[in-house]
């Protein structure tokens, strides 16, 4: 009996214990001065609108794990995946589409007037060294590079996932240390041929000309043409912006952040990619394109008629200076003379 | 098939830190990877929040996306996970995750950062389920024995929920709706496009 009042009595207890909850409650809440729980609350919403990025305070040393939610990655992705993938796509396919085109129109631009037989040398041993040292690297940086890009959708299918792994593994690797070597050598063909390259009146003349390419002129050139002098001018402007920005990606989170990252890689790839399709322009000219010009960096000299016929300024220069030479040094013949 | 999702309720967490504890002592994730962690948002000031923040296993993943060598996929429950015999550490799964969850065991100079880890949110890898393989690449695999991600099974507050989206989703509403507020369901729009409204 005693058990039974006693839970009566609880019953009782809890049911007024409810009921003032269920009146009271309400008029708790509403007082101005109660505390409540929502207000300045942080709201994701709003935080994302106001900084597109997440960030806060963590307990563990990693401070990139402080940034909780950064929806850029998602337009990274984006980038990554189309963006980047039609800037390569057409400017690599467009200037091989480009040069097929003029191969098959121009064909090989000869020697006019024959070969002299006499040769003159154009490149000395060092010049050729760093040319090389910088070419062959370049070749590796960009078919492991593109590899990144394009080696998905292309290669993967052709072969096993664990080739393609181990392959993309040593091209990686190798990216990394051959970008050392071939920063080296972009600074010693800065250095080394910045004389010759700043663009002259000459140049003007040149382009206006066709520069012997298009059309059957033979527009007056120093030691490097106008041409000459953009490439030089890309492999060093795109050079250096590809290794600075290759750095930052190869020693990663080093006083960047996340975002840094992200813009490194954009940029990275998108230089990589112009400098690619630029070099190909490079190459053509240098083997198939052009008959003579590959010898100037295979063996260091060119023939006469040949110098004559691109280079008739610094032909002019180079006879003035040989045959000067056994005299006192020559003053140097200022440049457009 | 469920679609398995983390849902972190900020107004319930009370940064303890004990579903990162329990995530690296059940899955014996190597010294300096954390798989998931805690992350208060205005620290100290007045409506500060505690967000615990792993992999999402988001929809159209990203880090699948972007990885050069197509280490990534999806399982038939939502969940995405990796083979750390394919990844080749190039650290793009790294940009392109909304939250930071790729983590690598070394600091990565040279590209030397090593295989990727991440929240597989206990569900091993590709290795046949309970193998010691499977165990010592990726850790646990709770899901195939049935059981949620231990982060979220030990959550104190249970303000960490894991498990098929719509029922989390379910949960989170009637939470917000009887208390009369809530924070959001953090990542949720980034990672699957939707927002939980109450």
């Amino acid at each position: 009996m005693a058990r039974l009042f006693l839970k009566l009595s609880n019953v009782v207890a809890a049911l007024v214990l409810v009921t003032f909850v269920l009146f009271a409650a309400p008029s708790l809440a509403q007082p101005s001065g109660s505390v409540n729980p929502r207000a300045s609350s942080v709201n994701e919403e709003q935080l994302l609108q106001q900084f597109n990025v997440i960030r806060g305070r963590g307990s563990i040393p990693d401070v990139r794990s402080y940034t909780i939610v950064q929806p850029a990655g998602r337009d990274w992705r984006h980038f990554h995946e189309v963006t980047l993938r039609w800037i390569g796509a057409v400017a690599i396919l467009g200037v091989l589409v480009l040069l097929v085109i003029f191969y098959l129109a121009r064909g090989m631009v000869r020697v006019e007037s024959g070969r002299s037989g006499r040769k003159i040398v154009r490149f000395n041993a060092v010049e050729r060294f760093v040319h090389w040292l910088t070419a062959a690297c370049f070749v590796v940086l960009a078919l492991s590079g593109l590899n990144i890009t394009f080696g998905r959708p292309l290669l993967l299918p052709l072969m096993s996932p664990e080739a393609f792994t181990t392959w993309s593994e040593w091209a990686k690797y190798a990216h990394n240390f051959l970008s050392f070597p071939f920063t080296l050598g972009v600074i010693l063909i800065f250095f080394m041929w910045l004389a010759g390259n700043i663009p002259n009146r000459a140049d003007i003349e040149w382009f206006r000309r066709g520069g012997g390419i298009v059309g059957r002129d033979h527009p007056p050139a120093n030691r490097f043409n106008g041409g000459q002098k953009v490439v030089y001018w890309i492999v060093v402007l795109g050079g250096t912006v590809a290794a600075t920005s290759g750095y930052v990606l190869i020693f990663p989170f080093y006083g960047t952040d996340i975002q840094t990252m992200q813009s490194a890689a954009m940029i990275h790839s998108v230089i990589a990619m112009l400098f690619i399709a630029a070099m190909l322009g490079h190459i053509y000219i240098g083997t198939i394109g052009m008959e003579g010009a590959f010898e100037a960096m295979a063996e260091g000299t060119v023939d006469f008629n040949w110098a004559k016929e691109h280079h008739s300024l610094w032909l002019a220069e180079e006879a003035a200076r040989t045959s000067a030479s056994p005299s006192p040094p020559h003053p140097k013949v200022a440049p457009g003379d | 098939m469920a679609r398995m999702k983390f849902l972190c309720d900020a107004d319930r967490c009370i940064d303890c830190n004990a579903c990162v504890t329990a995530c690296k002592n059940e899955n014996e994730v190597p010294w300096g990877i954390n798989r998931r962690r805690v992350v208060t948002i205005n620290d100290g000031k007045p409506g500060e929040r505690s967000v615990s923040m792993a992999c999402m296993h988001c929809t159209d993943a990203p880090c699948q996306a972007v990885c050069p060598v197509n280490a990534f996929y999806t399982t038939a429950d939502g969940v995405v996970l990796h083979s750390k015999d394919i990844c080749i550490g190039c650290g793009y799964c790294f940009y392109a995750c909304p939250f930071g969850a790729p983590q690598y065991p070394r600091v990565g100079n040279f590209g030397s950062r090593g295989k990727m880890d991440k929240c597989t949110y206990c569900s091993g890898g590709p290795e046949p389920d309970g193998s010691m393989a499977q165990y010592e690449k990726y850790g646990a695999n709770r899901l195939a024995e049935g059981k949620l991600p231990l982060c979220a099974e030990m959550c104190s507050t249970k303000s960490l929920l894991a498990g098929d989206g719509e029922i989390i989703a379910e949960i989170y509403k009637e939470r917000v709706q009887k208390r009369g507020y809530g924070s959001g369901a953090w990542g949720w729009k980034t990672a699957y496009r939707e927002t939980i409204t109450s």
